[in-house]
């Protein structure tokens, strides 16, 4: 009983948070997404124990669909059945992508180990590259990445941003909707 | 990078969300899918002759309730599949709900008429052309569909195909019965349900495929 007041307590305060931010309300939004990183960790963390240096990247995976997403919350339902429902999306796929890579390169599992080595270094080094901000914004056109260097990196407002690139304010507006999208692509592409 | 910075990163300059986008995409979507498959329709089939005559019959009538609440109630089993986390409920209900009420006037129908005449009610004039023309109207509004769903965040895509499939198919059917001769309820209760499964096959086998995000 204490449980599932415990729980409901912590559904409404997330609620509350997630609604504000919709309405605009940015520190609300970002003490939501900060909130709902640690509680990933966890969900994913224990669905993922066989796979432990993944989580991160998941999470964070995560973290950009629900952001992009954030269109789909419906008010009237509980926001951990919409986050959940989403982070399940995002580990079947993650999943998925593994089995078919694990199916492709098996041929090479007889190979030396001393080859084995070397392509685990690599693709540590390359999961660091692809997690490093800036290669992933290099990979985008100018009007996706200024926007995001200017409103996301250096925090400045949408009509900031439009004088100082030239750009439309609803140009501003979906080049940072369309390049969070696009870093989400590149992001699962690369894995 | 960090998570912390990753959050920062997404929370700054985030802006309000507009209210009310899943309803918008779908009313555009069939909005658009509508005027397409009626252009199709004028302009391969043409409306029945005797539109405006029939429009007075009851069986014309209980045609259109048929189509009109299954599309209804697909339209609502899309919007919630859009959506991530939420649940069906009783909507598969409604769905068969229209389907069990023209079997059974197509049953009571079947058993009242004489021996001779019953396949002739069955098989109608247009058995071997419709449900290919349904699936030809229904395309428009499936490719409609489909945008409308890619918008939003399907997470079980099967099943949101085949909802896209039943809803394009339904809409496909509305716009059909204006030129479909047929008013026999065993007719509508076969050949107008196989019309419109086959944008719904498409929905099952492609939607895992098409609607990824």
């Amino acid at each position: 009983m204490l449980d599932v007041n415990r729980l409901n307590a912590g559904e409404e305060h997330f609620r509350k948070l997630l609604i504000r931010g919709l309405a605009g309300d940015e520190p609300a939004y970002h003490e939501f997404l900060q909130e709902l990183s640690t509680h990933l960790r966890s969900f994913l963390q224990k669905r993922l124990a066989s796979l432990p240096d993944e989580v991160e990247d998941l999470v964070q995976e995560s973290l950009l669909a629900i952001h992009n997403q954030r269109h789909t919350y419906d008010a009237k339902q509980p926001v951990t059945a919409w986050i959940h429902a989403i982070a399940k999306y995002k580990l079947i796929d993650l999943l998925r992508r593994r089995e078919r890579r694990d199916l492709l390169t098996d041929s090479l599992d007889d190979d030396a180990s001393q080859f084995e080595l070397a392509s685990t270094a690599n693709a540590e080094a390359a999961s660091d590259a692809r997690r490093d901000l800036s290669k992933l914004l290099e990979q985008l056109p100018d009007g996706q990445r200024l926007p995001i260097v200017h409103m996301k990196l250096e925090g400045l407002s949408v009509a900031e941003t439009a004088r100082l690139t030239g750009m439309s304010e609803s140009a501003v507006k979906v080049g940072v909707h369309r390049g969070l999208k696009a870093m989400a692509a590149l992001i699962r592409s690369d894995t | 990078m960090r998570t912390d910075d990753w959050v920062t990163l997404l929370a700054t300059g985030a802006g309000a969300v507009e209210p009310h986008q899943a309803a918008r995409r779908f009313a555009i979507a069939i909005g658009w899918g509508v005027l397409g498959a009626t252009l199709l329709m004028l302009a391969l089939l043409g409306p029945r002759p005797d539109l405006a005559a029939a429009t007075l019959l009851p069986m014309f009538l209980v045609k259109i309730v048929f189509v009109t609440s299954f599309a209804v109630a697909s339209l609502f089993i899309s919007l919630r599949l859009s959506k991530p986390g939420l649940h069906l409920a009783w909507l598969p209900g409604a769905l068969l709900a229209p389907v069990a009420a023209i079997w059974l006037l197509a049953a009571v129908m079947l058993t009242q008429a004489a021996p001779v005449q019953r396949s002739a009610m069955f098989f109608g004039d247009t058995w071997n052309s419709c449900p290919f023309l349904i699936a030809l109207l229904s395309a428009p509004v499936f490719v409609a569909v489909v945008w409308a769903m890619k918008g939003l965040a399907p997470t079980r895509l099967r099943l949101a195909g085949a909802a896209a499939g039943l809803l394009s198919g339904a809409v496909g059917t509305m716009v059909y019965s204006l030129h479909c001769p047929e008013m026999g309820a065993p007719f509508i209760g076969f050949w107008y349900l196989l019309g419109m499964l086959i944008p719904t096959t498409a929905g099952i086998l492609f939607g895992p495929r098409l609607l990824r995000w």
